[in-house]
């Protein structure tokens, strides 16, 4: 066994653009077995189209994209379900499906992804809801009765419900209270450490990105601009970093006025 | 001039990619159908709610095309002492023409409407791509079941409209127009052929699919948040009624045209 960590996830040179503008401008990261990869980043540089692309629910127009040595890019539809098995992932806006129960969508990988029967499958949702810190009573209800804060859990609780090797977090806190962002923070640590999983987060948030972090990346206009343990970032003369950490207006970043 | 052409051959060719991803799209989807995992529960729901709750607002326009059939024929037909022939143009009416394509069309507003807004809102709120990222095929589970139930419901509910139609006519016909109801009815069957019936059926199961196709295509498509899923909505049921029309002139052409 070679003790230099593995290389889970390798991102190679990853273009994608839509129309004239271009969203990825040759990416290059890593993100080793186990380790917590946070991607922070302004508004619109294109953090989201990255982790699809690295998901697969967009294909990059050009560039490598590894995942446990395998190249991802370009694969058939059998095995980019095949790969699927591997991934859980955590939407922005939760993306509950508002039409199943809340029991229901967290055992959803399980039973149409897995086809695992449904009474196996609920026991474990109400484990997994358990774990997010939500009582049996809630898994009857529906998504739309839930506040905020309770649908990320239950969102959570569905990306992990199949314990997926590798875990993907789309601005876990935004829009949340910070208590209950401290919550989901927490939770995240707690549940991916439990897991031993490999997680890839986007997050403008740097209390987050602190929490939740084993090593941060900053992606600017297309491109990965700094990357380091999450303690140098206090420490870096990264101009980018700097201005994006201490939230200045001034500095080498320019707000886009028009989104992506 | 040149300019002219490049933007007639710009708009042509925007319409063959149209079609073809259209076609794509329907294909990816009937393809998902052929290998396991199957929904049967997820058809038999949009059945029930393509065609059960389509019945109210299907029947209702059919019965009233009848009577209003059986009426402006009378009107017409009487300047010539042709009154014997309103039982037969209504019965051939319906069956050919109007009750395929009334039904069409209101479930075009009713269902390809509701599809496109479910399915957009799905599209718009990332709930497609938890789909995906949940190991289950968004045209698998999504698209492939509607556009199933669009084929196999809307026949049964011609059926249906084809019958109140009739009624219509009947009930207009022998309240209103005196005529005898015995008459009117062996007047109904006499010209009747199976052909006449199974065509509208034929052209019912290709709305009933272009209705979900178009449903489905367009809020699988949507982007933009509630303007996005409006405005699929809208190109839903527009591009429906105007597929039924066209469709329904060409399969007429098909089926009666020598």
């Amino acid at each position: 066994m070679s003790t230099a960590p593995v290389r889970k996830i390798a991102v190679r040179g990853v273009e994608k653009s839509f129309g004239r503008k271009r969203v990825l401008d040759g990416v290059e990261i890593d993100c080793a077995a186990g380790e917590s990869l946070v991607i922070i980043g302004g508004s619109g540089t294109g953090k989201s189209v990255l982790i699809k692309c690295i998901l697969g629910l967009m294909r990059p127009d050009s560039g490598s994209i590894r995942i446990d040595g395998e190249e991802t890019v370009g694969i058939g539809r059998a095995a980019r379900a095949r790969l699927m098995l591997k991934f859980g992932m955590l939407f922005q806006g939760s993306a509950l499906f508002d039409s199943l129960s809340v029991w229901e969508n967290v055992a959803f990988g399980l039973i149409q992804g897995r086809g695992m029967p449904r009474q196996q499958a609920r026991e474990i949702a109400l484990q997994k809801l358990a774990a997010v810190g939500l009582g049996p009573e809630v898994g009857s209800l529906s998504p739309a009765e839930l506040s905020g804060g309770m649908q990320k859990r239950v969102a959570l609780a569905r990306a992990i419900a199949a314990e997926p090797e590798i875990l993907f977090f789309d601005e876990p806190t935004t829009g949340l209270d910070p208590i209950m962002a401290d919550v989901i923070n927490r939770l995240i640590v707690d549940l991916v450490q439990g897991l031993g999983a490999t997680t890839i987060s986007i997050t403008h948030d740097m209390v987050s990105a602190r929490k939740i972090a084993d090593r941060i990346a900053m992606l600017h206009k297309g491109r990965i601009v700094w990357q380091g343990p999450t303690a140098e970032i206090d420490r870096t003369d990264n101009p980018f970093v700097d201005q994006f950490v201490h939230g200045r207006a001034e500095g080498p970043i320019e707000m886009e006025v028009r989104a992506a | 001039m040149t300019d002219f052409l490049a933007s007639v051959g710009a708009a042509f060719l925007g319409f063959l990619a149209a079609a073809g991803r259209l076609v794509l799209f329907a294909g990816q989807a009937l393809a998902a159908g052929l290998t396991p995992p199957y929904y049967p529960r997820l058809i038999l729901r949009q059945i029930v709610y393509v065609g059960y709750f389509s019945l109210p607002v299907v029947g209702l326009t059919a019965l009233f095309t009848g009577m209003v059939l059986a009426l402006q024929s009378y009107t017409g037909f009487a300047r010539f002492n042709a009154e014997g022939a309103i039982a037969t143009v209504v019965v051939l009416s319906v069956t050919r023409e109007l009750g395929p394509v009334i039904a069409g069309l209101m479930v075009a507003g009713r269902v390809g409407a509701a599809m496109a807004a479910e399915i957009g809102t799905m599209r718009v709120t990332d709930q497609i791509d938890a789909l995906t990222t949940l190991s289950t095929d968004p045209l698998r589970y999504l698209v492939l079941p509607r556009l199933l139930a669009g084929l196999v419901t809307l026949p049964v509910l011609v059926l249906v409209a084809d019958i109140i139609g009739v009624f219509g006519g009947f009930l207009v016909g022998t309240y209103k127009l005196n005529f005898n109801p015995v008459t009117y009815l062996t007047q109904t069957e006499q010209y009747l052929e199976t052909i006449d019936v199974v065509s509208g059926l034929v052209k019912a199961a290709v709305f009933g699919f272009l209705v979900a196709l178009m449903g489905c295509y367009h809020g699988y498509h949507s982007r933009g948040g509630a303007e996005g899923v409006g405005q699929a909505t809208t190109y839903a049921v527009v591009s429906a009624s105007i597929l039924i029309l066209l469709f329904n002139y060409f399969l007429t052409q098909a089926f009666f045209a020598q």
